[in-house]
């Protein structure tokens, strides 16, 4: 018998869950803010299912309300994207160790 | 147009970009790099996802559109947000993608045959049930950061909103959404599918509004985490493996902040989540009442008495971002340290309203991150400490959660200021932090207290120096 592509990616989603809790135990708590802004910006991999969703133009028509609701999704992410990367970017620029020519 | 094995490849090698960006994090010198793998690992979900959909019609057209409104708007906000505006940012955010996954829920719903989920009315029984919950968790992440984010931006009052017979209405709304879901894949009605979504919406608005301003810190983490799972939730129905990946890491860092703030606070998370700290105690705060004699100074004499000490160590709060004294503060901790005197920076796990909030801070006024250590490492210091600055931090400096069993804090880990030979205390008046309670420390033999903003009272003491 057969195994339902299901059960393969409960088990991803699982071990995943396990790699990402001894991951983040290993994350410095100094860097518990640029944690949340990339973790933000990751997760808005979900315009993956936006731009699916805005290109489902089956009959040639651009805007159908299916479409027009990955559109929406697309801009949000996108915000997000852009936004949770270049912040967390900015941010993480300014840890700076102490300078060694210290008088 | 690519195969669908060649496509599921690739979203593999995204999801563990996703993993190492979020490996880079144990350290600052491999964050910038962790954080260019994100990037990658987003660059090729995308163009993996271009190319495997291949219809580049004019839709297409309509997507980079979006898709570039969208960024720059992003990036519009990224370079202009100041840093002690994070948290506001931060739950914002979190709303974006709670949105976004709901979005992506409906449009699913709508069309599943551009998703292979079978027809309308007639959707895959398992993708259904997906779907909802991406739609229900992500329309609680939205209406909850919403709160969170108007609690955070002072538009809404950081005071606990409570009414009777609030857990019972929430447990009931609660349940109502399992009912929902389940007569939902029963009937395929697209009525129950909306009104799934709006009672999901109204359970966000009423999880976040008995949360007080100060449980900030657990409350974006908790909608981080949610974030995640309605990232997973859709990523199961699109049977997209980066999605699956992304979601389950984003789900389990926000537990594990959650976790930490809670254990910061010592409180467990089922008693922030209900909500209502600090306004359930009014006789402990009656009690307290009594007038005690405190030491007030001024800038000089807290010049004098740093001037004199050979190691200060300087515990921010939230004060201090409100009060934007982390330059100010920057240019005090210089002068010390012409003159010799060993400086150092403490950081309770809560200080400020999210996790590491206090470390961006300092990170931006220049304070090298390895002369600011965690409340673990910097304990056993204050015995030896001279002076200890204590500038916007109230209740995670309270030796109470030492000594009181009764005090609402009791257990709480503090930073043991009081140890140090002196203590400045920078505050506006004597009024008592977000839990409600009177701090001892104000009135011990070795306080100063500095009256005065904390921008202001800094620059002083500089000048002073």
């Amino acid at each position: 018998m057969e195994i339902d592509p299901f059960i393969f990616r409960l088990s991803i989603f699982i071990l995943s869950i396990f790699v990402g809790y001894y991951v983040v135990w290993s994350v410095t708590p100094s860097l518990h803010t640029p944690l949340m802004s990339v973790t933000n910006a990751i997760s808005s991999v979900i315009i993956v299912g936006a731009i699916i969703a805005a290109l489902s133009n089956i009959d040639g028509n651009i805007f159908t309300s299916s479409t027009l609701f990955g559109y929406l999704a697309i801009t949000l992410a996108a915000v997000n994207i852009f936004g949770g990367f270049l912040v967390t970017q900015r941010m993480l620029a300014m840890y700076k160790k102490k300078k060694k020519d210290k008088k | 147009m690519i195969s669908a094995n060649l496509s599921a490849t690739f979203y593999l090698i995204s999801g563990v970009l996703f993993i190492l960006a979020l490996r880079g994090l144990s350290s600052p010198e491999t964050s910038r790099q962790g954080n260019f793998y994100g990037i990658i690992g987003m660059v090729i979900a995308v163009t993996v996802t271009f190319l495997s959909v291949g219809n580049f019609s004019s839709g297409f057209f309509y997507v980079i559109i979006f898709l570039l409104v969208g960024g720059s708007i992003g990036a519009f906000i990224a370079f202009k947000i100041p840093m002690t505006a994070m948290p506001e940012l931060v739950a914002g955010f979190h709303s974006l993608v709670g949105l976004a996954a709901v979005f992506v829920a409906i449009s699913a719903f709508i069309n599943p045959e551009a998703f292979n989920l079978g027809s309308p009315g007639n959707i895959k029984l398992a993708s259904l049930i997906e779907m909802s919950i991406g739609a229900a968790v992500g329309a609680i992440t939205f209406s909850g950061s919403i709160i969170a984010f108007l609690k955070l931006q002072g538009i809404m009052s950081g005071a606990p909103i409570t009414f009777k017979g609030q857990h019972l209405l929430n447990a009931l709304i609660l349940i109502s959404i399992v009912i929902l879901t389940y007569f939902l894949c029963a009937t395929q009605s697209s009525k129950l599918f909306w009104v799934l979504i709006v009672v999901s919406f109204l359970i966000g608005l009423l999880l976040i509004i008995p949360i007080g301003g100060a449980d900030m810190p657990v409350v974006i983490s908790m909608l981080n985490s949610y974030s995640g799972w309605a990232a997973a939730g859709i990523g199961f129905t699109l049977e997209n493996t980066a999605l699956i990946i992304t979601g389950a890491l984003v789900g389990s860092s926000g537990a594990i902040l959650s976790y930490i703030m809670c254990k910061g606070m010592n409180r467990s998370f089922f008693n922030v989540i209900l909500g209502g700290f600090g306004a359930t105690d009014q006789s402990s705060k009656e009690k307290n009442k009594e007038q005690r004699p405190v030491k007030s100074g001024n800038a000089d004499d807290a010049a004098f008495l740093m001037k004199n000490a050979s190691s200060v160590i300087i515990v921010p709060g939230y004060g201090m971002a409100v009060a934007q004294a982390q330059h100010a503060l920057r240019e005090m901790v210089d002068t010390l340290k012409k003159n010799d005197i060993k400086v150092s920076y403490a950081i309770h796990p809560v200080a400020g309203r999210m996790p590491g909030h206090m470390n961006v801070l300092l990170a931006e006024a220049n304070v090298p991150y390895d002369e600011v250590f965690e409340l673990e490492e910097i304990n056993n210091d204050f015995a030896n400490a001279d002076v200890a600055f204590v500038i916007g931090a109230n209740d995670v400096t309270n030796p109470v959660a030492k000594t009181d069993p009764q005090s609402p804090i009791y257990g709480m880990p503090v930073l043991d200021v009081e140890k140090c030979k002196s203590v400045l205390f920078v505050k506006r008046s004597l009024s008592p932090g977000y839990a409600g309670i009177d701090n001892d420390l104000f009135y011990k033999e070795n306080t100063l207290m500095l009256f005065a903003d904390a921008k202001k009272m800094t620059e002083d003491i500089t000048k002073n120096l």
